[in-house]
């Protein structure tokens, strides 16, 4: 059997209308839905942009290694060996490891005295190398720069800051081209840290910690071994590999089992953000499934409104039958009248969303961190399809039973009783 | 070139009655009890005939017209139409019959209040189908024999009895079906409305339609061809008015 469209619009024009009152309900049932629906998904896709933000932050495809100690005894040597790479294996595991966007050594002082005029902190100082800036995203404000290779190379006394230290010593001065005292020794700042998100750290937050160069550190302190090393891949993918070959390049050298995960602590964050993309797909879905559910129940709203229709209509519809209407004919413009509350309503619905997500957008959120990692809600091209494609669906299931049950009027009994 | 052409004048055709009834045997099941309906009716009605159906309430009239009408399907029995057989039908044939071959005159009009009259005899051309530009002539040439050529843009709402029983005589024959089929046409009717809607009646199967009607109305009974009545659903007369 064929459906011929034009002459289901053309019925479904003709048809009569129901009450303005019980329509108008209906599509604001649909209409909340909708709101509901897109602005719980606005939400869900705002959290996921901002915390993806948040989590590049620190880096991105990065992965961080700790001194350890060995678990597993290697070729004759005993368990519980102490493994501490040292600066020079920076340099060795950049020239063997393949796929490394950079790799960095860093080594901390946990309480380093700084001081600016009559003011003395105990900060987070760490001396880094220079792919640090890269890999770390310690971008400087307008007005500085990071180290370069000079400042390595020479073991330059120039200093980098957090926001909130450079704040915290500075107030309202401008840091750059000061100088400071870092345990007694002048120091150039050569920049403050531009303010970022950042979700993921190790040892504490970037705003508040101080970087010199690596060489620099040496020099002043005399330490040989490093609290970290950082290494970074050309691409998530290659993540796995870059570690497998750096762990090997590394247990040759300290002699431990390269499979011995304790020798070198490792903080893949690849990984971690893997999970918490699903961990993010899995809110969107549970948003998607509760405004999902609201708008189902305004699909209940048509649903009821099409079998009150088809009720209403019996007569009608079977004096079309009588005059020789298909099936098809009858059912076609009862789901055709289905779908158009239900499509009002969700542009309505969607209208209002996007007026309402225009308006948060204004809302400044004032530092308010909670709000800052709520993040703003977000429309997207996914979110409109996959709301579409929802109201849809409720459209046609809402309209195709009341139809049905249509489509199985007798008409010799509804048109017996005069 | 030489296949024989379709229509009344071919002489089998006009041999074979245009209705053909034997053994009609209609049950309503109830689910507790099972009412007969219509039992052993056989009935030949010819093209051209004026048939009237009459009998009391609950005497299987519109069992017959239901049967007749291609609404429902008799439970036993076989039922030709033009030499086609009914009984075994689909719901989609039984609609393109219905459709192509009865137009059906309801007590109660039964047009669609919220559509103009245009629209309404409208309806069973798009059901089956023309053109729209055929459409257009046909419905105003219905409208012209019934009388309310100027009144296709008014709503049924906007209409009297009459003039709505008119409209839906004219939607009846909008697809030239081979029997109109009346189910107490004046019934709704005052006498003088009653009166018009006979004539019309009268009027119609003078011009050659084939006419079913059940009705109560002596009046109308009498201006008939023919007469049967039911009791307790079998035919108890068949009389031919000797007009």
């Amino acid at each position: 059997m064929t459906v011929r469209p034009w002459i289901v619009f053309q019925l479904f024009l003709r048809s009569s209308r129901v009450q303005k009152k019980r329509a108008i309900l209906t599509v604001a049932a649909i209409a909340w839905g909708s709101l509901s629906l897109v602005l719980l998904l606005a939400f869900g896709e705002g959290l996921k942009r901002q915390l993806t933000r948040a989590q590049a932050g620190m880096g991105r495809d990065i992965a961080v290694l700790w001194p350890g100690e060995t678990t597993m005894p290697w070729q004759g040597l005993p368990a519980g060996r102490p493994v501490r790479p040292r600066l020079e294996d920076v340099e060795l595991v950049a020239s063997r490891v393949e796929h490394l966007a950079g790799a960095l050594g860093e080594m901390t002082d946990y309480r380093a005295p700084v001081t600016y005029g009559r003011k003395t902190v105990n900060v987070r100082l760490t001396g880094v190398s220079l792919p640090y800036g890269e890999l770390r995203n310690h971008m400087a404000r307008d007005g500085g720069r990071f180290f370069n290779v000079l400042d390595e190379g020479r073991r330059r006394r120039v200093i980098f800051l957090g926001w909130t230290l450079a704040e915290d010593l500075f107030g309202d001065e401008d840091p750059v081209g000061r100088t400071l005292l870092v345990a007694n020794v002048p120091y150039l700042v050569v920049g403050v840290l531009v303010e970022k998100l950042q979700m993921g750290a190790y040892g504490g937050p970037d705003e508040d910690h101080a970087v010199i160069p690596i060489t620099t550190f040496k020099t002043q302190f005399g330490r040989e071994r490093l609290s970290n090393l950082v290494v970074g891949a050309d691409g998530p993918e290659h993540m796995p590999q870059v570690l497998r070959e750096v762990r090997e390049v590394l247990a040759a050298k300290y002699g431990f089992d390269p499979e011995d995960e304790r020798a070198l602590p490792t903080w893949d964050t690849v990984e971690s953000s893997a999970i918490m993309q699903n961990m993010l797909l899995g809110i969107q879905l549970f948003l998607g499934i509760i405004g999902g559910l609201t708008l189902f129940a305004g699909g209940i709203g048509v649903a009821n409104i099409m079998y009150a229709v088809v009720k209403e209509r019996t007569r009608e519809i079977g004096v079309k039958m009588a005059l020789g209407a298909r099936s098809s004919w009858i059912t076609g413009p009862l789901i055709l009248e289905g779908l158009t509350y239900t499509l009002m309503g969700g542009a309505l619905g969607l209208i209002m969303a996007t007026g309402l997500i225009a308006l948060l957008d204004a809302l400044p959120t004032g530092g308010n961190e909670a709000l800052e990692f709520l993040g703003k809600p977000t429309l997207s091209l996914p979110i409109a399809l996959a709301t579409a494609a929802i109201l849809g669906l409720i459209g046609l299931l809402a309209a195709y039973f009341p139809a049905r049950r249509a489509a199985l009027v007798d008409p010799a009994e509804t048109l017996r009783y005069e | 070139m030489n296949e024989p052409r379709h229509g009344g004048a071919e002489p089998d055709v006009a041999a074979s009655p245009l209705i053909r009834m034997r053994d009609i045997r209609k049950v309503y099941d109830t689910g507790k009890i099972q009412v007969e309906a219509l039992r052993d009716v056989a009935l030949d009605v010819a093209s051209g005939e004026f048939l009237a159906v009459v009998g009391p309430s609950g005497s299987g009239k519109s069992t017959l017209m239901n049967l007749i009408g291609c609404l429902d399907t008799p439970t036993a029995g076989s039922y030709e139409l033009r030499g086609e057989s009914v009984a075994g039908m689909n719901r989609a044939q039984l609609a393109e019959i219905r459709n192509r071959r009865i137009g059906f005159v309801f007590q109660s009009f039964n047009l669609i209040p919220q559509i103009s009259t245009y629209e309404n005899v409208e309806m069973p051309l798009l059901f089956g189908r023309v053109a729209r530009r055929r459409r257009r002539e046909r419905v105003e040439e219905v409208l012209a024999r019934v009388g309310l050529a100027d009144r296709m843009e008014h709503k049924p709402t906007e209409l009297s009895g009459g003039q709505m029983q008119r409209a839906a005589i004219a939607r009846a024959l909008a697809m030239r079906p081979d029997i109109l089929l009346a189910d107490e046409p004046t019934g709704n009717l005052d006498s003088t409305s009653g009166g018009d809607i006979m004539d019309l009646f009268a009027q119609l199967w003078e011009q050659g339609h084939t006419m079913i009607v059940i009705t109560h109305d002596t009046a109308l009974s009498r201006r008939t061809s023919r007469r049967i009545e039911l009791h307790d659903g079998r035919i108890t007369s068949d009389l031919r008015n000797g007009a």
